[in-house]
């Protein structure tokens, strides 16, 4: 269990981000980071590779956030945007950023779940494309026309091109994910 | 083949996403580089793509900046789990098939005449507690997760009327683990009958179309075994008890992989029910 420590200690703070990043709510993510925590320790002899600990790891916390996904679409929950921490929007873009950071999070938000997971770890894990089609079990070319949908996207509602909806609009890539709220 | 200069590989969409993140060899990088030069349109969305990326990171990079609480503490996760692993070693560990004559007279007491007609017919059912919740538990396994025309009785959209329902005929409150993160999809359940009266019958199953069961009734006996025991036979399993809910899990692997299993499920019935 040694290894253990030594390999996963270091994942913890990404796997905050990337839970948190796709669900939006610090307190949810994290207690699924703790419940990946516990199935990595409790399965760790079962591991095939020690060399993908990385991409196995991801993968159980990705599920479980799928699931938690899902479980708020299938009860027809909202998705707490008022909860997001007021902090981590105000905070002034730099310079060089003519979108504000709440604006970005907001398109962000209005990915597709399956869009969202591929350009979070390829863009802010630093997987690679191989890695990120190993994490969701998807074939590598699933991963490139997601992530190609998904920057397209956030550029064209960043852009104005396609305007964010300012109320409830239901997705038309995914039509049971629920609408979002505007941000106030 | 012509004889000439070979002409670069056409240029993807996936180059330049792949330009964006760093992701080409340096030859090919040139030729995307070189494209680039050449067409401006492709230039302005590659940018675009970068600075998107480059903004996402910064957005996002305070999260990873921020100390752990402390139920992210591994250290101490791995040291409880290890004192757990420590603990469920030095508890007995009874055999399959173990009676308890103690047991078979308080069954007696209390058997209706369907019970006694099974008891008399079940092989090896000899026991009131967790033993005979194990036993029971491998009976509706072995009948329902063999079932392909209908294994369940309410399908998964049907999960909180199956919960209301399993709740009042046990009198107790339910709760049904979520396994998808383990691969195991819940497909439904029923209410099944045993020697010990209504119980209900929770069924998952994976990708491979592998089924697992949890059998769940009230504990007349054993109301309280947090220890798992294994149940061995053609299938494998774990049964316990906890507050007077006994819990019989099912399934045709090997124990390396039913134990987490069980695990998650006692852990997920102990959240739920408590709150």
């Amino acid at each position: 269990m040694n290894d253990l420590l030594l390999v996963v200690e270091p994942l913890i703070p990404a796997l905050r981000r990337y839970a948190r990043a796709l669900l939006r709510d610090r307190e949810i993510a994290d207690e699924l980071v703790q419940d990946c925590l516990e199935r990595v320790i409790s399965r760790w002899g079962q591991r095939r590779n020690a060399d993908d600990t990385r991409q196995w790891v991801f993968a159980i916390l990705h599920n479980l956030a799928i699931n938690r996904l899902r479980q708020r679409t299938r009860r027809g929950l909202h998705l707490a945007m008022e909860d997001i921490d007021e902090a981590d929007l105000s905070t002034p873009a730099p310079q060089e950023h003519s979108v504000t950071h709440s604006e970005l999070m907001r398109a962000l938000d209005l990915l597709p779940e399956e869009q969202r997971a591929v350009l979070l770890l390829v863009s802010v894990e630093d997987m690679s494309y191989a890695d990120a089609a190993k994490t969701l079990d998807i074939p590598i070319g699933t991963v490139m026309s997601r992530l190609s949908r998904a920057r397209q996207r956030v550029h064209r509602m960043l852009d104005g091109v396609d305007p964010m909806p300012s109320t409830s609009v239901p997705d038309i890539d995914n039509p049971t994910r629920p609408a979002l709220r505007r941000l106030k | 083949m012509n004889g000439g200069p070979m002409e670069p590989r056409p240029i993807l969409e996936e180059d330049l996403h792949a330009y964006v993140d760093d992701a080409l060899d340096a030859s090919r990088r040139r030729q995307v580089q070189a494209y680039l030069d050449q067409h401006p349109e492709a230039a302005r969305q590659v940018k675009a793509y970068a600075a998107q990326r480059q903004h996402l990171r910064a957005v996002l990079a305070p999260i990873a900046e921020e100390p752990l609480p402390p139920s992210l503490n591994l250290a101490r996760m791995v040291q409880a789990h290890e004192q757990r692993e420590r603990r469920d070693e030095h508890l007995p560990r009874p055999p399959w098939g173990w009676r308890m004559a103690a047991g078979v007279v308080f069954a007696l007491g209390l058997g209706t005449s369907a019970g006694w007609f099974l008891r008399g017919h079940l092989p090896g059912d000899g026991d009131t507690g967790i033993a005979a919740l194990a036993q029971e538990a491998t009976h509706s396994y072995a009948v329902y997760a063999s079932d392909t025309e209908r294994p369940v009785e309410m399908g998964p959209t049907q999960r909180t009327e199956l919960v209301d329902w399993i709740s009042a005929r046990l009198g107790r409150k339910v709760a049904i683990p979520d396994l998808g993160a383990d691969g195991y999809h819940f497909i439904g359940g029923r209410l099944v009958m045993t020697a010990h009266g209504p119980a209900g019958l929770f069924m998952y199953q994976d990708a491979d179309g592998t089924r697992l069961t949890l059998t769940v009734r009230p504990m007349a006996v054993d109301q309280d075994t947090p220890l798992m025991r294994p149940i061995n036979g053609p299938v494998g399993g774990y049964a316990w008890a906890d507050r007077g809910l006994g819990y019989g899990m099912v399934g045709a692997s090997k124990a390396e992989v039913l134990h987490p299993l069980a695990d998650e499920m006692r852990r997920q019935i102990g959240v739920s029910l408590r709150g």
